[in-house]
């Protein structure tokens, strides 16, 4: 049951070949046997998910169904889920019940999704690899001694190893992509406004968004149809209704201009995995695509950039955890200045420290010009770059990571070295351009992202472009050993 | 070509570094407590953050507009309606200490 697409599960459920209850038992099943090996969720909610699952049942049986009715999915613990701790991987945030739905988390109830917990990740979205997590890494279902990717390590851990039907991510810089990547599933980030932000715990505002992480292109459209479109609760969330993704899977994509950046495929990039992207190309063109040079000049700035943007907004957005309304307290606070210092030099990690205080600095008296500026006319280079270069294709294809899944501990000592394992994601995210990641094959044995850029709002064309693929390879059905 | 060898901090010249001095300046602002013993450090990993983002100095920006967001929208405004009834009792039960409704804190004034 647990090798069924979300496709297939809607139709068995539909069928009455199993109920959701009975689907749900066995995912909970499942996670309880492998999640040990795992570490993929934070939170279990079983009693929920049952209750929730026995609703689906009703509603299907009543002939009631919504699109994902009785559907087992997981959420990362970056949503907020009333009455369901939401820990953000955060000790901050251990003991924080969320009072309300993130809209992303009350659009999958009112399709009839299944929540089965909320997946482990990166604290505060603030990391490639799942390692700064409060609740310890996330071991890629692959090989148990490498990280799964991050910020959304738990979300695609727990996809590959069939431990939900599919689940959300959120993606500041590649958290979405590059986890995807390294897990060997699909993943999608959203054009920025796509998906509403509201009730997702903010990291960086002008650059978090948030999209969906499954097998296949054709069950990420499904998803991606109950998280897109307008909200009065987020401002910045667009008001142009979603188009039919479904209908955009059947696209044909003969005569599909796909730009290959050159700066993309130079040194840095691991062999295996360009092989792997060379012969994703040739099927791409076998389908009918043509394939075409083209460049991205300030890709190299992108990095520098995001590390001043992103760390300002987060300083900023953290500035909330102050140990007064909810959240970690200190023990025996002296004063208030101490209550605030201790509070949150406990509660949170080191990693979200450095980037508190790297933000703090850029944004300080005097250093503001040099760097946040600085980086804010970089990023205006950047989305430069795409505009010329979807005046020539359609859609970008390049790697989704410089390698395939890295050792634990491997890159957790040297933040720059970390972080630029996001060397390919994050101009897209400096732009708010959408992007996906596809599973094209195995290098040493663990598998190779494909990341596919669109043209703003244009997902539609992102995910025929990945359907077509899917259907003539069979990559994103390849899973793990050890997982039955 | 542009590769990763271009972008390893070893290269990106004298940068920036910040001394222990600047450090507690820094965290003082960000309201954080920074151990003694961490300061040395956290002085260095930051050090390196600040020179790996120094190549950004080397580009000509003159005349570029800043971007601060993605998209080019006009904020908009909604009615001036209540809409949210006050749920006080259910956001303090999460609160670490309330009293009376009211969030309680260190005595602030003597």
């Amino acid at each position: 049951m647990h090798n069924q697409s979300i496709t297939q599960l809607i139709a068995g459920l539909r069928n009455g070949d199993y109920s959701s209850v009975e689907l749900t038992r066995y995912f909970l099943d499942r996670i309880e046997r492998l999640d040990p090996g795992l570490n993929s969720y934070i939170t279990v909610d079983a009693e929920g998910a049952l209750a929730q699952a026995g609703i689906a049942d009703q509603m299907l049986r009543q002939g009631n169904g919504s699109p994902l009715s009785g559907v087992p999915i997981a959420h990362k613990d970056i949503f907020c889920t009333q009455g369901v701790r939401t820990s953000c991987g955060s000790r901050m945030l251990d003991n924080f019940i969320a009072p309300y739905d993130a809209t992303v988390v009350s659009r999958f109830k009112e399709a009839g999704a299944v929540m089965l917990g909320k997946t482990n990740m990166d604290e505060f979205a603030m990391g490639s690899s799942n390692e700064t997590s409060f609740y310890g890494p996330v071991h890629n279902p692959w090989d148990r001694a490498r990280v799964p990717g991050g910020s959304s390590g738990g979300s695609a851990a727990a996809v590959a190893a069939r431990l939900c039907a599919g689940a959300t991510g959120t993606d500041t810089g590649g958290s979405i992509r590059q986890p995807a990547a390294l897990c060997g599933i699909t993943g999608l980030k959203p054009t920025y406004g796509r998906v509403s932000r509201y009730g997702m715990i903010a990291f960086a505002s002008s650059l978090d968004q948030a999209g969906p992480m499954a097998r296949s292109a054709e069950e990420v459209a499904l998803m991606l149809q109950v998280m897109a479109g307008a909200d009065p609760r987020d401002s910045t969330c667009a008001e142009e209704s979603p188009p039919d993704y479904a209908a955009s899977l059947g696209q044909d994509i003969a005569g599909l201009r796909i730009g290959l950046p050159k700066e993309f495929f130079g040194e840095g990039l691991d062999s295996g995995v360009a092989a792997s992207l060379e012969a994703a190309m040739a099927q791409f063109r076998a389908l009918g695509a043509e394939v075409v040079e083209i460049s991205l000049p300030n890709n190299h700035l992108s990095v520098p950039a995001y590390y001043v943007v992103a760390p300002a907004e987060c300083s900023s957005n953290l500035a909330r955890f102050d140990g007064v309304r909810f959240g970690h307290r200190c023990h025996a606070p002296q004063n208030l200045e101490d209550l605030y210092k201790r509070s949150r030099a406990e509660g949170f990690g080191k990693e979200v420290k450095r980037r508190i205080l790297i933000g703090t600095y850029a944004l300080s008296a005097g250093y503001y010009d040099a760097y946040y500026l600085k980086a804010q006319r970089i990023r205006q280079l950047i989305a430069a770059d795409f505009r010329r270069a979807f005046e020539q294709v359609d859609i970008i294809a390049s790697p989704a990571t410089p390698g395939t899944a890295f050792a634990i501990g491997e890159k957790i000592d040297d933040p720059v070295t970390m972080y630029l394992s996001d060397i390919y994601t994050i101009a897209v995210n400096l732009a708010g351009l959408p992007g996906m990641s596809i599973p094209v094959g195995l290098a040493n044995s663990l598998p190779v992202g494909l990341q596919l850029i669109g043209n703003y709002f244009d997902e539609g064309r992102l995910l025929s472009a990945a359907h077509r693929f899917q259907q003539a390879t069979d990559w994103h059905l390849a899973a793990p050993a050890d997982i039955d | 070509m542009i590769g990763f060898a271009s972008l390893k901090t070893e290269d990106a010249g004298e940068g920036m570094s910040l001394e222990r001095q600047e450090v507690e300046k820094i965290a003082h602002l960000a309201r954080l407590a920074v151990p003694e013993e961490d300061r040395e450090t956290l002085a260095r990993e930051l050090s390196g953050i600040l020179d790996f983002v120094e190549q950004m100095s080397a580009v000509d920006t003159g005349g570029v507009e800043p971007m601060a967001h993605p998209l080019r929208m006009a904020q908009r405004l909604r009615p001036d309606r209540v809409t949210e009834e006050s749920r006080r009792e259910l956001f303090q039960s999460i609160a670490p200490e309330t009293e009376a409704g009211l969030y309680l804190v260190p005595k602030v004034i003597e």
